[in-house]
């Protein structure tokens, strides 16, 4: 500011004039006017964030609806299975000499635990150069070499939830006695050449004959030993020792829900002086399945949201800047009237989020509808986060904030005289 | 300090050796150092071609601008020691503006149009309507307040435009080529309004190229390359 010479500016005096002024009200009235005065280019303008919002909400509604689905249908049929495997055996000898850490009653102290339907100890047998055949003295390059050799706890049997094609299973009693007795698997039966049970027939391992008891076609569980013979764990014990190669494992069948409980207590029940030996593996947890699987599904479509909202900004700064160019005029107008530009930056700025805040509610509304048509039209439970819908109109008018700064700061510099020229 | 309002005998304007240039290779003089008074009350006409400074003055005269040189005082007030924001308040305050193309809002009725005149003036959102009614009374306009101006005729657009202005109580109107898009019935109108509001006491500063609008009025200052000169008024007389 220039000064006449031999004038000092006084630091400080009374003001000359209050300066100019505008109430929040008469702010909000002048916005409103601004977007209602072409209400179909303000709802093109919208349409970026109705779009991107809507995605929004939709896509987070839509994946906690469908997981929440998803977990439902998981736990009916996987989630009552749990494992428990022998980690001592994998150790060095020096630490556990025994290679087997499972206590003989295993069957009895699981089966104790609440929730358990039917538990036991199983194991691969592994015999090098075992012959296993229909007939005593057999050569051991026999087609029936690929058949394994199993052995299982009754309650182990019974956790693999066989189907019985013909015969019975071996039960406690040929276990505590150690019967020379085996179930065999359909496929190994049919190798083997054995079809029927009521003429007794027997499996010779190594020459030493196992009685057929049974044949199971199929298992829910462990679908290897259909290809093979199981025989009572105390026969094996008694006949080839603990487990070499591959450790024992024990098989827990529980009901619904209470597969992550079981896991939790079936090492402390099995054994309550080194638990650590034994390692339970439930099934996947219903919580973090949901979680993995609305990780993988939302990524994409939130990607999708991301970009819309992206565009609806571009759309919304756009509009905004056409519209400052348009209305320079007016904004000379306003200046010329007193109105300083920090008033025409606000008028701006007003408009432009008040568009963004109703794209966003639109947008919210919108997904919200998908949503819930999408549950009723399958009978789902619609499963919406409060944390994501309620904010979700916000973001809109955080974008709407965004995208009108660089255009409503434009529009407070523009010179009065020069918009009033026109 | 005294209050500047309260000085009643400070004119409405005062220039004393204002001068405007424009920077850059070549300087560009628009407004060589000028001396204008205009007294409360007064009725100038300010008349050139285009490109002779007239635009530089009216928007000196309307604080839009800054003077390169010299002093200004607007009701007593020497504008150079105002900040940026009492400027602006000052020209929402004391001067009204009447343009050549209107400039209304066209989705608002004639009263909110009015109504905008005192929106960075006054909080009071009752108080502007009122105001606003009594000023497009004043311009003859009572009945069509409610009126779109994409409705109104040319010159009961410009009525509203002096509406707005007078909305304030100016103490200056500052109108520029207020008819130079109206046709000359309606601009011979549109001058005796805004003759009859000079008439009630309202100081009114015409800017204009058209010599016959020029002669209406009390005090005519020609202005020409920058430089500025007041006509004795038998001048004006005798040449229209």
């Amino acid at each position: 500011m220039s000064l006449p010479p031999g004038r000092t500016r006084p630091l400080r005096r009374p003001r000359l004039v209050a300066p100019s002024r505008l109430s929040w009200r008469d702010l909000a009235d002048e916005s409103l006017a601004g977007i209602l005065q072409r209400p179909a280019r303000s709802v093109l303008t919208m349409l970026g964030t109705v779009l991107g919002v809507g995605a929004f909400v939709a896509v987070l509604g839509l994946t906690s609806t469908a997981t929440g689905q998803i977990g439902k249908s998981f736990s009916l049929l996987q989630d009552t299975t749990v494992t428990v495997n022998d980690v001592g055996a994998q150790q060095p000898p020096d630490v556990t000499p025994a290679g087997f850490d499972f206590p003989n009653d295993s069957d009895a102290r699981l089966d104790r635990l609440n929730g358990v339907i039917a538990a036991g100890v199983w194991w691969s047998v592994q015999l090098p150069e075992a012959t296993i055949s229909a007939t005593p003295l057999s050569t051991p390059d026999d087609a029936s070499s690929s058949i394994g050799l199993f052995a299982a706890t009754p309650g182990a049997l019974a956790a693999m939830q066989p189907t019985v094609q013909s015969g019975v299973l071996f039960n406690s009693f040929h276990n505590s006695r150690s019967e020379q007795v085996c179930v065999l698997g359909a496929p190994a039966a049919r190798l083997l050449g054995i079809t029927r049970i009521d003429d007794q027939p027997a499996v010779f391992i190594n020459d030493i004959a196992y009685t057929v008891v049974g044949i199971i076609s199929d298992t829910r569980s462990l679908p290897q030993t259909l290809l093979g013979v199981i025989i009572p764990s105390s026969t094996a014990l008694k006949a080839y020792g603990p487990p070499t190669n591959s450790p024992a494992q024990a098989l827990i069948h529980t009901q619904l829900g209470a597969a992550q409980l079981i896991a939790a207590q079936a090492p402390l029940a099995l054994r309550p002086d080194q638990p650590q030996l034994l390692q339970a593996v439930p099934p996947p947890d219903p919580t973090s399945l949901r979680n993995a699987v609305s990780t993988d599904l939302s990524g994409l479509f939130l990607t999708l949201a991301g970009i819309c909202l992206v565009i609806g900004a571009v759309g919304i700064a756009n509009t905004t800047l056409v519209a400052v160019m348009e209305r320079t005029g007016e904004i000379g107008l306003r200046r010329a009237l007193g109105a300083r530009p920090r008033h025409i930056t606000l008028q701006f700025l007003t408009e432009s989020t008040t568009l963004g805040l109703l794209g966003g509610l639109i947008g919210t509304s919108i997904g919200v509808t998908t949503v819930i048509a999408t549950a009723l039209d399958r009978h789902w439970t619609a499963i919406l986060n409060p944390a994501t819908v309620l904010p979700a109109p916000l973001i809109g008018a955080l974008i709407g904030l965004l995208a009108g700064l660089y255009p409503a700061l434009r529009a407070a510099r523009i010179e009065p005289l020069d918009a009033l020229r026109r | 300090m005294t209050p500047p309002r309260t000085v009643v005998a400070a004119p409405v304007a005062a220039l004393h050796q204002v001068s405007k240039s424009y920077p850059g290779p070549p300087d560009v003089h628009a407004l060589h150092p000028v001396d204008l008074t205009v007294e409360p009350g007064d009725y100038l006409a300010v008349s050139g071609p285009s490109g002779s400074g007239k635009s530089t003055l009216l928007n000196l005269l309307g604080l839009l601008d800054r003077p390169s040189s010299g002093t200004f005082h607007l009701s007593g007030i020497d504008v150079a020691t105002l900040t940026e924001a009492e400027r602006t308040a000052l020209r929402g305050h004391r001067i009204g503006f009447v343009f050549q193309s209107f400039h209304l809002l066209a989705y608002r009725t004639a009263l909110e149009n009015v109504a905008l005149g005192q929106l960075y003036v006054s909080t009071s959102r009752r108080a502007r309507r009122t105001a606003a009614h009594e000023a497009l009374r004043r311009v003859g306009l009572g009945h069509r307040v409610h009126a779109l101006p994409t409705t109104l005729s040319g010159g009961e657009r410009q009525r509203v435009a002096i509406a707005r202005a007078l909305v304030n109580s100016p103490e200056l109107l500052l109108c520029d080529e207020p008819t130079g898009n109206l046709d000359s019935t309606t601009a011979a109108s549109v001058m005796d309004l805004i003759e009859e509001l000079h008439t009630t006491g309202v100081t009114v500063i015409v800017i204009t190229h058209d010599p016959l609008i020029a002669a209406r009025a009390d005090r005519h200052v020609s202005i020409f390359d920058g430089h500025l000169d007041e006509l004795p008024l038998h001048a004006v007389r005798e040449t229209v």
